[in-house]
C-alpha cells in the first residue's frame, strides 16, 4: 500500500475551498432531512431499529449456522457456491469463473465488498474491463477515482464536472449539465454494455439463510439489467450479510433506504433464488477480517451494518472533510470503525475523525454504538502503538500535572500553562488553536484561588 | 444536603465566573455547597485521545475529593459524562454526579428562578450534556420533544430565545480534535456560529463551556459582537439592562 496523508491533512486540503465546503455540507444535510421525514412517518420507528439489531445480534451469535444453512440452501436451488477468506482469494475467485468461460467483459452492479477488495484493479491487470453500471459509480470510474460515499458515490461532483466528464468520455455537448440530458446518454451508453456482456457481477444486501436467496437493492435496476441479460451471474457478499429468515426482510427493507436516502423503499428490491435455464449463479462469501472482528468483543456489533450510510449523512466531520478523506473503501463514522481493523497502522487516524458528538448511533438503524466504537478504537490504537510518540509525551505531562493538585496549582497559577498545554498539546509547536480562533483571555485569578479569598476564609 | 462542587480545569483557569455563578446559584437555592480545594480534572482529555490507561491518578484524585459528598454537581455535562461512564469501581460516585441543569431540574426540581436577563439568546446543545446525559430530546431520534435547558431558561426574566436552522449539530470543539483537526474543528464552529447570528442572537449559551470556547475564539476573531455565556451565569443573572 502506498503512504498516504492521514484524515486530518486530506480535510484540511477539502477545506481550501470554503463554498464547496458549504455546498457538500447543505447537499448531505438535505439527505440527513429527508431521512429524518421518512423516519417520522413509521409510528415505530424507534421499535423497529431495536427489532432490526436484535436479529442481527442473532445473526452475530450464530454465524456459522446461518453460513452453513445458506450454503446448503442455495447449493440445492443450483447456485454454485464459493467461500473466500480474505480480498485476494476474493479476486481470484471471480477471476477464475471469468477465465473459464473465457469472459473479459463484465458489468457490474454497485458493491461495496468489491471496492474494499480492489476487484476492478485486480481484474484490469489480468486484462477484464469492468463498467459500473450504478450511474454514481458510473461517473467516478469515469473519473478514475474511488466513490466518496457508499450509498451516493459521487455526491463530491458537481452536475457541471460530471458534465465535463461525460462530455471527454461519451462524447456529450460540452457545456451540457443538464441532469436529466446527462442521465438520458449514460442510460444509452450503459445499454450497449448490458446487451453485449456475458457477466455481470452484483453485491448482496440481505441473504436469506433458511432459503438460500439473496436480495440485491437497487434505485436504477442496474443490478437486474446485468444479471437477467449476463450467461454467469456473479453475486459477492461479506459473511455478515445474513438473515435468519425471509420475513425478517420486512424489517431490514423498511429501514434501509428510508435511513439512506429518505426513500420508504428501494425502487428495486430484487430476490434471486436460482439460476434461470441455461444460467450460471455463483454466490461468494467472503471474510477478509470479518471473524476476527467478530472476536473483537468491543466492536463486533460494528458488523450489524447494513450499509445505509445515515451516518455519513448526519456526521458533521463527514459533511466537512468529503469522503475521500477517510482514505478507505467505505468512509464516514461506520468506516472509521471497521477500517483500523483491517490495517490499525494505516487506518489508526480514522477514529480520532470525530467529535465523539453520538449523532451517528442515533441514525443507525441498527443501533450500532458508532461513537462509543470511535473512542473504544482510540484506546486500543494508542495501548497497540500506533500513536505519535510526541502525542505521548505530552499526554504524560498533562497526566503528571493534573493528577497532582500542587503541580497543578503551581503550573496554573496563571493558566498559561494551561493554554500552552491543554488542550492545544498535541499541536506541536505551532498553535493550531490561534491560526483561526482567538485564545481565552487569561482571568486574574483562577475559580480555586476566588474560592479562598472569598468562601474559605468567610468559613473560617 | 452537601453538594460537593466540581469546577472543570479548564473552568477553573480560564473561567472563574462560571464556577462563581454555580457555586452562587446552588446556594440561592438551599444547597450546602463545599468546594474540594485538591480537585483538578476528570481525566477527559487524555482518555478521549485513547490514554484512558494514564487517568488512574485522576481517578483517585476525584475520589478522594468528593467520595463524602450526597451529590456532586458540575456546569459542565462533558466532564460528568465522562465520570458517570468511566469512572469505575465501587464508589457510588456516578450516580450522585449530576450536570447542573440537570441537578436544577430532577433534584432540586426548581420550578422557577429569580433570574432577568432580558438578551436574545440562541442555545447550543452541547453533545456530551444532549445525546450523553439527555438534557434534550435529539434530533435524530423519533421520540417526544423535551428540553430540561430551555425549560429552565424560559424561567428567567426577559430572555428571548431564538430558533436555529440546526437545532443539535456539534461545534467541532471535541477535545483534542479542535487542534488535531484544526480546519474542520473551524469550519463547523464558523456554521454554528452563522446559524446563531442569522437567528439574531446577542448571546449564545450552553451547558459546556468547552464549546463556547471554541465559539467564542472564532467570534471574537471575526469582531461579531454577539458573546458567550454559560448558563449557569444567565440563571444566575439579575441583568437589568
Amino acid at each position: 500500500m502506498t503512504q498516504h496523508k492521514d484524515h486530518a491533512a486530506l480535510a484540511a486540503a477539502f477545506n481550501k475551498d470554503e463554498p464547496r465546503v458549504d455546498w457538500h455540507d447543505q447537499t448531505l444535510w438535505w439527505v440527513r432531512r429527508k431521512r429524518d421525514i421518512a423516519a417520522s412517518k413509521v409510528p415505530d420507528w424507534e421499535a423497529l431499529r431495536e427489532t432490526a439489531s436484535g436479529i442481527k445480534d442473532n445473526v452475530l451469535s450464530n454465524l456459522s449456522q446461518y453460513l452453513a444453512r445458506f450454503e446448503q440452501e442455495s447449493i440445492a436451488n443450483g447456485v454454485k457456491v464459493h467461500w473466500a477468506s480474505d480480498a485476494t482469494e476474493h479476486n481470484e475467485i471471480v477471476y477464475s469463473i471469468l477465465h473459464r468461460h473465457g469472459i473479459e467483459k463484465m458489468v457490474k452492479s454497485k458493491s461495496m465488498l468489491t471496492e474494499e477488495c480492489h476487484l476492478n484493479e485486480f481484474l484490469d491487470e489480468k486484462g477484464i474491463e469492468v463498467v459500473d453500471t450504478d450511474l454514481g459509480e458510473r461517473v467516478v470510474q469515469l473519473a478514475g477515482e474511488p466513490p466518496s460515499h457508499i450509498v451516493l458515490p459521487c455526491i463530491h461532483k458537481k452536475k457541471e464536472e460530471i458534465g465535463e466528464i461525460f462530455h471527454q468520455h461519451l462524447g456529450t455537448p460540452k457545456g451540457n449539465a443538464d441532469p436529466k440530458f446527462l442521465t438520458h446518454a449514460a442510460r444509452e451508453h450503459l445499454r450497449e454494455k448490458f446487451l453485449t456482456r456475458r457477466a455481470a457481477l452484483t453485491g448482496i444486501n440481505f441473504a436469506v439463510a433458511a432459503t438460500g436467496e439473496f436480495v440485491v437493492c437497487t434505485n436504477e435496476g442496474n443490478a437486474d439489467m446485468g444479471a437477467h441479460l449476463a450467461d454467469v451471474h456473479i453475486a459477492c457478499m461479506g459473511i455478515e450479510k445474513l438473515i435468519p429468515e425471509r420475513k425478517h426482510l420486512g424489517v431490514f427493507l423498511r429501514l434501509l433506504t428510508r435511513s439512506a436516502t429518505g426513500q420508504p423503499i428501494t425502487t428495486y428490491s430484487s430476490h434471486f433464488r436460482r439460476p434461470r435455464p441455461g444460467q450460471e449463479m455463483h454466490v461468494v462469501l467472503v471474510d477478509n477480517g470479518r471473524s476476527a472482528h467478530l472476536g473483537r468483543t468491543d466492536f463486533r456489533n460494528s458488523l450489524k451494518c447494513i450499509r445505509c450510510a445515515a451516518c455519513f449523512n448526519t456526521c458533521p466531520v463527514y459533511r466537512r472533510s468529503g469522503g475521500h478523506s477517510y482514505h478507505t473503501a467505505v468512509a464516514g463514522p461506520i468506516g472509521s470503525i471497521l477500517s483500523p481493523n483491517f490495517d490499525m497502522k494505516k487506518n489508526g487516524d480514522l477514529p480520532f475523525a470525530s467529535t465523539l458528538c453520538g449523532s451517528c448511533s442515533n441514525v443507525c438503524p441498527v443501533k450500532i454504538d458508532i461513537h462509543q466504537q470511535l473512542y473504544k478504537w482510540r484506546q486500543v490504537i494508542v495501548q497497540e502503538g500506533y500513536a505519535p510518540l510526541a502525542k505521548k509525551a505530552a499526554m504524560r505531562t498533562m497526566n503528571w500535572v493534573l493528577s497532582k493538585p500542587g503541580v497543578y496549582h503551581t503550573a496554573g497559577k496563571t493558566g498559561r500553562w494551561f493554554m500552552l498545554n491543554v488542550p492545544f498539546t498535541v499541536n506541536n509547536g505551532l498553535n493550531a488553536w490561534y491560526r483561526q480562533r482567538e485564545m481565552p483571555e487569561p482571568p486574574g485569578q483562577s475559580f480555586g484561588e476566588w474560592y479562598k479569598k472569598n468562601k474559605h476564609e468567610q468559613q473560617g | 444536603m452537601r453538594v460537593g462542587l466540581f469546577i472543570p480545569c479548564y473552568i477553573d483557569q480560564l473561567y472563574p465566573q462560571v464556577g462563581v455563578a454555580t457555586l452562587q446559584l446552588l446556594e440561592k437555592l438551599g444547597c450546602e455547597v463545599v468546594y474540594p480545594p485538591d480537585q483538578t480534572c476528570c481525566g477527559q482529555p487524555m482518555a478521549n485521545s485513547g490514554f484512558e490507561h494514564l487517568t488512574g491518578g485522576c481517578n483517585e484524585l476525584f475520589i478522594k475529593n468528593f467520595e463524602d459528598f450526597d451529590y456532586i454537581v458540575a456546569p459542565s455535562g462533558s466532564c460528568v459524562l465522562h465520570i458517570k461512564e468511566h469512572l469505575h469501581g465501587d464508589t457510588g460516585i456516578p450516580k450522585k454526579i449530576f450536570e447542573l441543569v440537570e441537578f436544577l431540574t430532577d433534584i432540586l426540581k426548581i420550578e422557577h428562578l429569580e433570574a432577568t436577563f432580558p438578551h436574545k439568546v440562541g442555545l447550543h446543545q452541547s453533545c456530551h450534556g444532549q445525546r450523553g446525559l439527555h438534557l434534550a430530546q435529539m434530533s435524530e431520534l423519533m421520540a417526544a420533544p423535551f428540553s430540561k435547558l430551555e425549560r429552565l431558561l424560559s424561567m428567567v426574566r426577559g430572555l428571548e430565545l431564538i430558533g436555529l436552522d440546526r437545532v443539535d449539530e456539534c461545534c467541532g470543539f471535541g477535545g483534542t480534535f479542535c487542534v488535531a483537526e484544526e480546519a474542520v474543528s473551524v469550519k463547523m464552529g464558523k456554521d454554528r456560529c452563522a446559524d446563531h447570528i442569522k437567528h439574531g442572537a446577542e448571546f449564545i449559551t450552553a451547558s459546556d463551556m468547552s464549546c463556547l470556547m471554541h465559539l467564542e475564539g472564532i467570534l471574537r476573531r471575526a469582531n461579531s459582537n454577539v458573546r458567550v455565556k454559560h448558563i449557569a451565569e444567565i440563571l444566575n443573572s439579575n441583568d437589568t439592562a
